[in-house]
C-alpha cells in the first residue's frame, strides 16, 4: 500500500520553523537546502511577521555541503545571523540534506552556547516527521537548551500555567485561538504563559515555564509530548482537554476541567465559576437569538457535515456543530497523520460524540481519496464541509457550504479571527451562516 | 553555445552550462564587459538567507499542463508550493474562460525509513495509483534533495513505467542542492519536455511558440494580422500541443531567464528559429524585436508599417508621462532578464535607476548569441546603471541598500521584497505579468502603474511608522556587501 499524499495539508518536520517565528523576537536559522523555507512559508506562513519569510537565515546547502559536510557553512551563517538579525533567541533547524549527511549541529550549537549566545538546535530533517510532531521537538529543545540554563525549576508559582494548544501557523487561526484561550484562563484567575503570538511576552515568559503550577494541553495529541517532558523534568502536573474547545458547551467543560485541576481556594473557585456562568450566559443569549432563524429559515440550511481537519479541530468542530447547531455528522476525516498510539482514543471520542450518537472517523492524508469518497455519497440534503481551500470545487459540485479552517486557507485573509472558546463559537456561527445566506440571490 | 544533449536525463546546471553567477557588485556596464570577455567569477556570501530552489521553478512550468499530473518524489514539505501553483492555475482558468479544475499534484511522502532503504518501489506504486485514479496523458516526476542524496533511480523507474503504462512517465531532475540558481528548474522542466514529450515535426504550421509563464495573451493581436497563430507554452498547454511545438515557425521568449533552454533546444534539435533580440521592453527594444520578427516571419513591410503607426500613437503619450516621472529615483529587484526589462522601461520614462539587486546573471544564453544580452542592450541604449548588484534574494542586503539610498520608488518582481520598501516608507510596486510591460503599450501600462504607486505615499508612510525592523543597527551601518566575497572594498555607497 502506497502512502502517497494528494493535496498536502501540513508540512514536513522543518515546518516547525514557524513555531520559532511565532515566538516574539525569535528567529530560526535553517541548515537546509535552498527552497525549503520558502515552500513552508508558501503553505503555512502568514507574511513576514518579525523575522520569518525572506528574513530567515539559511545555509542554502549545495553540492559542496552534501559532499564535504556543511558544518563550516553553518558556523559562517550563524556568525552572520548573530550580527545581522536583532533577536532574543536563535534556533538552528536542520533539513533533509544535513540530517542525511550527518552534520554535528549539536556540537556547533554548543560552541555558541558556551560563548553565552541565546541559541539552541533541533534536528528537523523533513523526512523525519510532520510539523505537528516537530513542533514538540522544537519547544522541548528550547526548554532543555535555553530555558533550563536560566531556570532549572524549583520555584513553583501558584496560579501560573503554561498552555499548549494550537500549533502556530499550521493552525491558521492560531493567534485568535490563543488570545481567546488566554483571555478565558485569565478570567478564571490564572496567570497564563501563552508562549506564542501577539500576547506572549517572548523569552522572558518562556523562562518561567518551569515555575508553572500546572500545564494545560488543549488539543488532541500535539502538545502531550511537551507536557510529558515538563512533568518528567520539573514534576509539573498537567491536565489534558482532548480537542480545541469551540462554543458554549465545550468551552465550559474545558474551563470546568481546569478549575478542578487548579486546586483553587473556595473563594477562588466561586469567582472562577462566576466568570464561566457570565460568559456562558452571554454565549447562549446569542444562540437563543439565532434559534428562530435556525428553526424557521425556509430555504435550506446545511443539515449534515463533513470535517476534513486535524484531530484538534475535527473533534472540536464535530461536537460544536452537533450540539450547538444541530447539524448531523457524516464521515469525519482526520488529515494530520495522527501517530498510531493516539488513534484509538480519537475513535472513542467520535464513537461517543454525543449521548445519542456516534460517528465514523477515518485517518486519511490523501485528499484526492477523500474527495472521491465524498463525491460518491448520496446527496440526501444540504451539506457543510469544514475543510481547506482544496475543497472549493468539491463543495460547489455537491452544493455544499464550505468553511475554511484547515491549511491551505488561501481564500481568506486571517488576522485575529479564531474559533476557540465562547467568542470563537460565535464567530464560527457567523462565518458559517454568512456563507449560507450569501448563496441566495 | 551550450550543446543540447537529449541523451542525458539531467540538464547541466546553469553554473556549468552558461557560467551564471549569483554574486556581483559594480555597475551594469562592468558586469556586461566582464561577462562578454569571459572574466566573470562567482562571488559567494558568508551569510545568507533562504532562497528558492529548482524544484519550485520546475513545478511552476509542469503544474499547469492541463492533462498531465506531477508527482513530487520527496518528503511532504517539498510540496508546500502545490496549493500556490494550484491557485495560480485557477486564476489563469478564470482569465481564459476555462471551467474550474483543480491541479492534480502528488507527493510520494518520503519518510525516514525510505532514506535508509530507498524509495523507488514507493515511487512506482504512487505512479501506478495516480495513473489508475486519473488516467492522465503524461506523468512528470520531480525529484528532491532527499531522493537525490539517497540515490533513487528515478530515470530507470520512469522508463519502466512508461513501457508498462503506455503513457510518458518523465523524470524531471531538479534537486534543490544541485544549483544556486533556482532558474535551473526551468531548464529541468523544459529538458524533460523536449526529451520525452515533443515529437519530431511532421509538417510546418503557422504557429509561433510563446514561452511564457501564465501571462496575458497579448501576442494574438500582433500575430493574427500577420497570418500567424500564437501558441502559449507551457502553462495551459495539453500534452498533444506540446508534442507539436517542433512544428512552429518561430519561438518567442517573454523572458529568456525562463525560456533560454527550450528556445535553444527547439532551434538546435528541430530547427525552429528563436527570436534572439531581447524581449520588447522600451521603444528601442521593441523596434529591434519587431524587426527580427518581421525578418523571421517574412513580414518586413507589415512590421515597418506597424512600427510607424505605433510610434505615432505612443510617443506623445510617453512624453506626457516623462514630464511627470523625469528624474524620479527608482530601485529595482527582480529575476535576471525581467530585471533588465524593468530597467529599460524605467529609463525609457527618463527615471533615474539608482541601482538594482538582480537575482542572478547569465553571461550568455543557450543560443550562444550575444544579441540576446538584454543588460548589454540596456547599457548601450540608455547608459550605464550604477550599483548593479547580483543578489539571490538576500533581503538583508536589500534593506541595507534601500535604507541608504531611499529611492522614490522600488519595483520588485518576486514576493517577500516589496514589503521592505514599504516598511521603510518607500512606495513599492510588484507586477507579476511579464506581458504587462511588453511592447509599446507596455511602456504606457507601466507608467500609469508607477504614477499610481508614487501617489500612495499615505499608506507607506503610515506603515513605516508602525513597522518593526529585525536587522541590527550595526548591520544597517555596514557596507551592504560586507558578507559578499572576500570583503571586497567598495565605495559605491
Amino acid at each position: 500500500m502506497s502512502t502517497l499524499i494528494e493535496q498536502p495539508r501540513y508540512s514536513c518536520a522543518l515546518g516547525a520553523q514557524q513555531t520559532v517565528v511565532a515566538i516574539p523576537r525569535a528567529v530560526p536559522i535553517l541548515h537546509s537546502g535552498p527552497g525549503c523555507s520558502i515552500k513552508i512559508s508558501d503553505l503555512i506562513g502568514q507574511g513576514e511577521a518579525y523575522a520569518g519569510g525572506s528574513t530567515i537565515p539559511c545555509t542554502n546547502s549545495g553540492e559542496a555541503e552534501i559532499v564535504y559536510g556543511g558544518e563550516d557553512r553553518l558556523r559562517s551563517v550563524i556568525d552572520g545571523a548573530l550580527k545581522v538579525i536583532d533577536a532574543d533567541l536563535y534556533v538552528v533547524l536542520t533539513g533533509c540534506t544535513s540530517d542525511i549527511v550527518g552534520d554535528d549541529i549539536e556540537r556547533i550549537t554548543a560552541d555558541y552556547q558556551e560563548l553565552g549566545y541565546p541559541i539552541v538546535c533541533a534536528e528537523t530533517g523533513g523526512f523525519k516527521s510532520t510539523n505537528y510532531v516537530s513542533h514538540e521537538v522544537v519547544v522541548n529543545a528550547i526548554i532543555d537548551q535555553y530555558v533550563h540554563t536560566f531556570n532549572p525549576g524549583g520555584h513553583v508559582q501558584k496560579g501560573l500555567v503554561n498552555v499548549f494548544s494550537s500549533v502556530p501557523y499550521q493552525d491558521t487561526y492560531w493567534n485568535g485561538n490563543l488570545e481567546e484561550i488566554k483571555r478565558l484562563l485569565e478570567g478564571l484567575g490564572l496567570t497564563v504563559n501563552i508562549l506564542f503570538g501577539q500576547l506572549s511576552e517572548g523569552i522572558s515568559e518562556w523562562k518561567t515555564i518551569p515555575d508553572a503550577q500546572f500545564n494545560i494541553v488543549a488539543g488532541t495529541w500535539t502538545g502531550l509530548g511537551i507536557a510529558d517532558h515538563l512533568k518528567e523534568k520539573y514534576g509539573t502536573p498537567y491536565t489534558h482537554f482532548p480537542y480545541l474547545p469551540i462554543g458554549g458547551k465545550e468551552t465550559s467543560a474545558f474551563l470546568g476541567q481546569v478549575i478542578d485541576f487548579a486546586d483553587f481556594t473556595p473563594p477562588e473557585r466561586s469567582a472562577a465559576e462566576g466568570f464561566i456562568a457570565k460568559e456562558e450566559a452571554r454565549f447562549y443569549s446569542h444562540i437563543e437569538r439565532t434559534a428562530a432563524f435556525m428553526l424557521e429559515f425556509r430555504y435550506g440550511l446545511p443539515r449534515r457535515f463533513y470535517t476534513i481537519l486535524d484531530a484538534n479541530y475535527a473533534l472540536g468542530f464535530s461536537k460544536f456543530l452537533l450540539n450547538e447547531l444541530g447539524i448531523l455528522p457524516e464521515r469525519q476525516y482526520i488529515v494530520d497523520n495522527t501517530p498510531e498510539e493516539f488513534r484509538e482514543g480519537i475513535k472513542k471520542q467520535f464513537a461517543e460524540i454525543s449521548e445519542l450518537r456516534s460517528t465514523e472517523v477515518r485517518f486519511e492524508v490523501d485528499g484526492g481519496k477523500i474527495h472521491d469518497e465524498i463525491r460518491n455519497d448520496p446527496k440526501k440534503n444540504r451539506a457543510l464541509i469544514i475543510g481547506s481551500g482544496w475543497e472549493r470545487d468539491l463543495a460547489k459540485d455537491i452544493n455544499a457550504d464550505l468553511l475554511l479552517v484547515s491549511v491551505p486557507i488561501s481564500y481568506r485573509l486571517v488576522l485575529s479571527c479564531g474559533y476557540a472558546g465562547y467568542n470563537g463559537g460565535l464567530r464560527a456561527i457567523e462565518d458559517i451562516y454568512d456563507h449560507v445566506l450569501d448563496t441566495y440571490r | 553555445m551550450s550543446e543540447i544533449n537529449l541523451h542525458e536525463p539531467e540538464v547541466l546546471i546553469r553554473e556549468i552550462r552558461l557560467g551564471s553567477i549569483t554574486g556581483f557588485e559594480g555597475t551594469a556596464g562592468e558586469l556586461v564587459s566582464c561577462a562578454q570577455s569571459g572574466k566573470l567569477t562567482e562571488s559567494t556570501r558568508s551569510f545568507s538567507q533562504c532562497m528558492g530552489c529548482s524544484s519550485g521553478n520546475a513545478f511552476c512550468q509542469l503544474s499547469m499542463i492541463t492533462d498531465a499530473v506531477v508527482i513530487n518524489h520527496a518528503p511532504v514539505g517539498c510540496a508546500g508550493d502545490a496549493f500556490t501553483f494550484n491557485f495560480v492555475y485557477r486564476v489563469g482558468q478564470m482569465e481564459r474562460n476555462l471551467p474550474p479544475s483543480i491541479g492534480r499534484y502528488f507527493s510520494t511522502n518520503l519518510e525516514e525509513r525510505d532514506t535508509v532503504f530507498g524509495a523507488v518501489q514507493k515511487l512506482a506504486e504512487t505512479v501506478r495509483e495516480v495513473n489508475e485514479r486519473l488516467h492522465p496523458n503524461a506523468i512528470f516526476i520531480t525529484t528532491s534533495c532527499a531522493s537525490g542524496i539517497i540515490g533513487d533511480d528515478v530515470e530507470g523507474t520512469a522508463n519502466e513505467l512508461t513501457e508498462e503504462l503506455g503513457i510518458p512517465v518523465v523524470g524531471c531532475f531538479c534537486e534543490g542542492f544541485k544549483s544556486k540558481m533556482w532558474t535551473t528548474g526551468f531548464d529541468s522542466a523544459y529538458h524533460s519536455i523536449v526529451r520525452k514529450i515533443v515529437k519530431p515535426p511532421q509538417k510546418k504550421t503557422n504557429k509561433v511558440n510563446i514561452i511564457n509563464f501564465w501571462g496575458s495573451h497579448i501576442f494574438d493581436e500582433l500575430l493574427e494580422p500577420l497570418g500567424y497563430e500564437a501558441e502559449y507554452i507551457v502553462p495551459f498547454s495539453t500534452i498533444k500541443q506540446l508534442e507539436h511545438i517542433s512544428e512552429a515557425v518561430a519561438t518567442i521568449q517573454v523572458c529568456p531567464t525562463l525560456g533560454t533552454y527550450i528556445g535553444a533546444a527547439l532551434e538546435q534539435v528541430y530547427g525552429v528559429p528563436e527570436i534572439k533580440s531581447p524581449p520588447a521592453y522600451g521603444i528601442a527594444g521593441t523596434d529591434n524585436w519587431l524587426r527580427e520578427i518581421g525578418q523571421v516571419l517574412d513580414r518586413r513591410e507589415e512590421i515597418e508599417a506597424l512600427i510607424i503607426k505605433e510610434h505615432a500613437r505612443v510617443i506623445p503619450q510617453i512624453e506626457a508621462y516623462r514630464e511627470k516621472l523625469r528624474g524620479k529615483k527608482a530601485y529595482v529587484t527582480a529575476g535576471s532578464a525581467h530585471g533588465h526589462a524593468i530597467i529599460a522601461l524605467l529609463r525609457e520614462l527618463e527615471m533615474e535607476v539608482q541601482g538594482a539587486a538582480i537575482f542572478h546573471h547569465d553571461p550568455i544564453y543557450d543560443n550562444g548569441d550575444p544579441t540576446s544580452d538584454a543588460l548589454a542592450h540596456d547599457v548601450r541604449t540608455y547608459g550605464d546603471i550604477p550599483n548593479y548588484n547580483v543578489c539571490n534574494k538576500q533581503a538583508y542586503e536589500l534593506v541595507n541598500i534601500l535604507n541608504r539610498i531611499k529611492p522614490d520608488l522600488m519595483i520588485a518582481r518576486h514576493g517577500g521584497m516589496t514589503v521592505w520598501g514599504a516598511k521603510l516608507g518607500i512606495p513599492s510596486l510588484l507586477i507579476g505579468d511579464e506581458q504587462f510591460g511588453f511592447g509599446y503599450q507596455g511602456i504606457l501600462n507601466y507608467a500609469e502603474r508607477i504614477l499610481e504607486t508614487l501617489d500612495s505615499s499615505e499608506f507607506v508612510t503610515n506603515l513605516a511608522k508602525h513597522s518593526s525592523m529585525p536587522y541590527t543597527k550595526w548591520w544597517l551601518e555596514q557596507n551592504p556587501f560586507t558578507f559578499l566575497g572576500g570583503n571586497t572594498h567598495v565605495d559605491t555607497y
